[in-house]
């Protein structure tokens, strides 16, 4: 299901492909789905560090998006991982924000 | 029987008046397209004939939706689940594609992102192409001052340029250079020409092609690149000498995506993947990222990644330095700004 609009069902995320004939996808198998997973975590955490923000897998079916203060929401995928940090934050995120990459830029 | 595999869907689209209709109706009497079904927005003035054809119900249902993906149109959901129930139940004849016309207003994201995001549509639809007629008499103007047609022809698979028996060559080359800055690989036919070929306009968006021809980039003019174009739509693109980080890739392209998506008009690319021997082709049209494919083998000996942006009113620069900021692109990468 879609957390934020709760369509059953929600959309195969272009990142996330079923395992098909031509479609690349790193979840061709249960390790490789847990790996990719794992490295998504890794990644996106560097990224959400300077927003305050830190992500971590839940089950291997979601993620826990977190704040500071321990402010969660579950999220299914990365096209809902920015909206929902948006909602936690209360403003946008944006990759390209002079100050974000700034910051992103001092942890390099 | 309904076939096992999605139907595709062509979304015919343009603004108003620029002659979806006349050309579809054109198209239909093609013999080798009998097997199409057709749906409408609204009865124009041009009448349609044609044996599987129905309407999507005027009363509009848009679902609340908290994200782009999940957006459906409700109306045209139930309007292809209809024709596909009746399909099914043999009370309509088989047809192995579907033609939505839309609104001359309307922005065709929605249309695409209701066939890829409907739970239960997008095991029996997929999007096949979006086809868009620009009018070449007043195309020009359009383009100047509707965002929805800016946006039909930059998200265009094929871009029909209709009326040009009603202006000269100038005017047509006006037009064409606009539409090539907006949209600089859709195949560019005209509806003046005799010859049109129903099954080539109708037919399935060919995978990304694996013809460099499609990521072309022309040199990048001194100093640091910025909006062209003598308006707010750069198209630019990206080479990457490293192979790229996919994970890292897909948070940055989401995330992007997710604040700018209305101002990506396209982006495609040829991605060297870490860990994959053969290149991955992605295609987006607005915040919608189709699947990516994985090509068989590289075009040629280049194995560079290659990124091409159509934008709106966002500065190139910045995206290369929020590539660099994330670590994808290394100090190798290269832009080029057409």
């Amino acid at each position: 299901m879609c957390a934020l609009c709760g369509v059953l069902g929600g959309s195969e995320h272009w990142a996330d492909a079923h395992v098909r004939p031509g479609a690349f996808t790193r979840n061709t198998g249960p390790l490789e789905r847990r790996r990719e997973r794992a490295r998504r975590v890794v990644h996106a955490n560097r990224i959400l560090g300077p927003l305050g923000l830190s992500l971590a897998d839940w089950q291997g079916t979601a993620f826990l998006l977190s704040t500071r203060t321990g402010k969660t929401e579950l999220v299914d995928n990365l096209s809902h991982l920015w909206a929902a940090a948006e909602t936690l934050l209360g403003r946008p995120v944006d990759p390209l924000d002079e100050a974000f990459l700034k910051r992103l830029e001092r942890r390099a | 029987m309904a076939p096992s595999s999605p139907t595709p869907v062509v979304l015919l689209t343009g603004f108003l008046g620029s002659g979806k209709t006349t050309l579809l109706g054109r198209l239909l009497k093609d013999p080798a397209l009998h097997d199409t079904a057709v749906l409408i927005n609204e009865f124009g003035t041009v009448g349609l004939d044609h044996h599987l054809l129905d309407r999507v119900d005027e009363n509009t249902v848009l679902l609340k939706s908290g994200c782009i993906c999940c957006t459906i149109r409700g109306e045209l959901s139930d309007a292809i689940k209809s024709m596909h129930g009746r399909r099914t139940r043999g009370e309509i004849p088989d047809f192995r594609r579907l033609v939505i016309e839309s609104t001359g207003l309307a922005d065709p994201l929605p249309v695409i992102s209701t066939i890829t995001a409907d739970p239960v549509l997008r095991h029996h639809v997929r999007m096949g192409a979006v086809v868009t007629t620009v009018d070449a008499v007043n195309g020009i103007d359009q383009l100047a001052h509707q965002p929805e047609s800016v946006s039909q022809a930059a998200l265009a698979d094929r871009i029909v340029l209709t009326k040009t028996d009603l202006c000269d060559a100038a005017a047509i080359a006006a037009v064409t250079l606009v539409l090539r800055d907006l949209n600089p690989d859709a195949p560019l036919l005209s509806a003046a020409t005799g010859d049109l070929d129903g099954a080539t306009i109708l037919g399935e968006r060919p995978v990304l092609s694996s013809s460099l021809a499609s990521l072309r980039c022309v040199a990048a003019p001194d100093g640091s690149p910025g909006m062209t174009h003598g308006g707010a739509v750069a198209s630019f693109a990206l080479v990457f000498d490293e192979a790229l980080d996919w994970t890292l890739f897909g948070l940055w392209l989401t995330m992007l995506l997710n604040r700018h998506g209305r101002r990506v008009l396209r982006v495609k690319g040829l991605l060297n993947l870490q860990g994959s021997d053969t290149p991955v082709a992605i295609h987006g049209v607005g915040p919608l990222v189709h699947v990516p494919t994985h090509l068989t083998a590289w075009p040629d000996t280049d194995r560079r990644s290659r990124l091409v942006f159509i934008t709106r009113d966002l500065d190139p620069g910045l995206i290369r330095r929020s590539l660099d900021a994330f670590g994808l692109t290394g100090a190798a990468a290269s832009m080029a700004v057409a």
